[in-house]
């Protein structure tokens, strides 16, 4: 009955297939492919803040601080590019962006 | 011990189960809510981990700043959502696919797998024990000493991310007259007002 790391490592393994499952599910909508990829950098930060406390070494949390910074960097410039997006063509379905094609 | 399990499986179970809202969801302004719900509960885990400070940094940094930065987009953007979920279920297949097979590897992975011996003996900093020392001073002090750098970079990462939201967004229309302040400030008496002097009984053209 014990929890052990194993445990947690559990838990991240499923959010993280969660985030690459929603990223396959919603291929049209952008807003739910970045929450998805919250989703995955939050079982990233499971698996740091676990082998941190399980191993005994404070260096995972420092890191996992490192990777929350960089996730609310990636959805401030997420969500402006879509916005701008938005505001240049009126929709944000994934199967618009296609004018670097060429 | 009993306490703990319990509160694990309660955290996780909701965790996992606002994810799987999160991506099922007809309406993103529910996705954000589940997403908020699972935030805090990993939160919870955190807690459970002994990672205080992180937890009370995961619920100020992710539900109070960045779910409500997505919500404030859900609900600007005037999208179509319906429209957007047409052929939802034409991924699912091959998004099972890929999902089973990832998680079978990842579990199998977690399933047969053991530290090192070695490893106890690489600790760069250890966790000193929480009754000398709370978690949020043990991970200042190693933060603002040993990994400075990080810290600024962090710093720098969250600066540049502010200025290219700002330079983004940021637009001006071509039609709206703006306030020029340092025009307004070099106004002089000459150039504002004049004295006229009109005669009796004839106006001003």
């Amino acid at each position: 009955m014990s929890i052990g790391l194993g445990h947690y490592l559990a838990v991240a393994a499923i959010l993280f297939t969660l985030g690459i499952f929603g990223i396959f599910l919603n291929r049209k909508n952008v807003i739910v492919i970045l929450m998805s990829i919250e989703l995955i950098l939050l079982a990233v930060n499971i698996n740091l803040v676990a082998f941190s406390s399980f191993l005994g070494d404070i260096v995972g949390q420092v890191y996992a601080l490192i990777v929350l910074t960089v996730a609310a960097a990636e959805a401030a410039i997420g969500l402006a590019i879509l916005v701008a997006y938005f505001r240049n063509r009126g929709s944000i379905a994934v199967e618009d962006i296609n004018l670097m094609k060429g | 011990m009993i306490i703990h399990a319990i509160f694990f499986y309660l955290f996780a179970g909701i965790t996992v189960a606002s994810a799987v809202m999160v991506i099922a969801a007809r309406n993103p302004v529910h996705s954000v809510l589940f997403l908020i719900l699972a935030f805090v509960n990993a939160a919870g885990l955190f807690v459970l981990l002994g990672a205080e400070f992180l937890a009370m940094i995961l619920i100020v940094v992710y539900v109070g700043a960045v779910a409500v930065l997505f919500l404030f987009v859900v609900m600007m953007l005037d999208v179509d959502f319906a429209e957007l979920r047409q052929g939802f279920l034409n991924y699912l297949p091959v998004g099972a696919l890929v999902g089973a097979v990832l998680l079978a590897e990842l579990l199998v992975v977690v399933g047969a797998w053991a530290i090192g011996p070695d490893v106890a003996h690489a600790i760069t900093a250890p966790i000193p024990p929480p009754s000398a020392i709370n978690n949020t001073q043990a991970l200042g002090l190693v933060l603002y000493t040993r990994y400075v750098y990080f810290f600024q970079a962090a710093g720098v990462i969250l600066l540049v991310a502010m200025i290219g939201a700002i330079v983004l967004t940021l637009h001006h229309k071509p039609n709206v007259r703006r306030q020029n302040i340092a025009e307004q400030v070099a106004r002089r008496r000459t150039s504002a007002i004049e004295v006229v002097k009109v005669k009796s009984g004839q106006g001003l053209s």
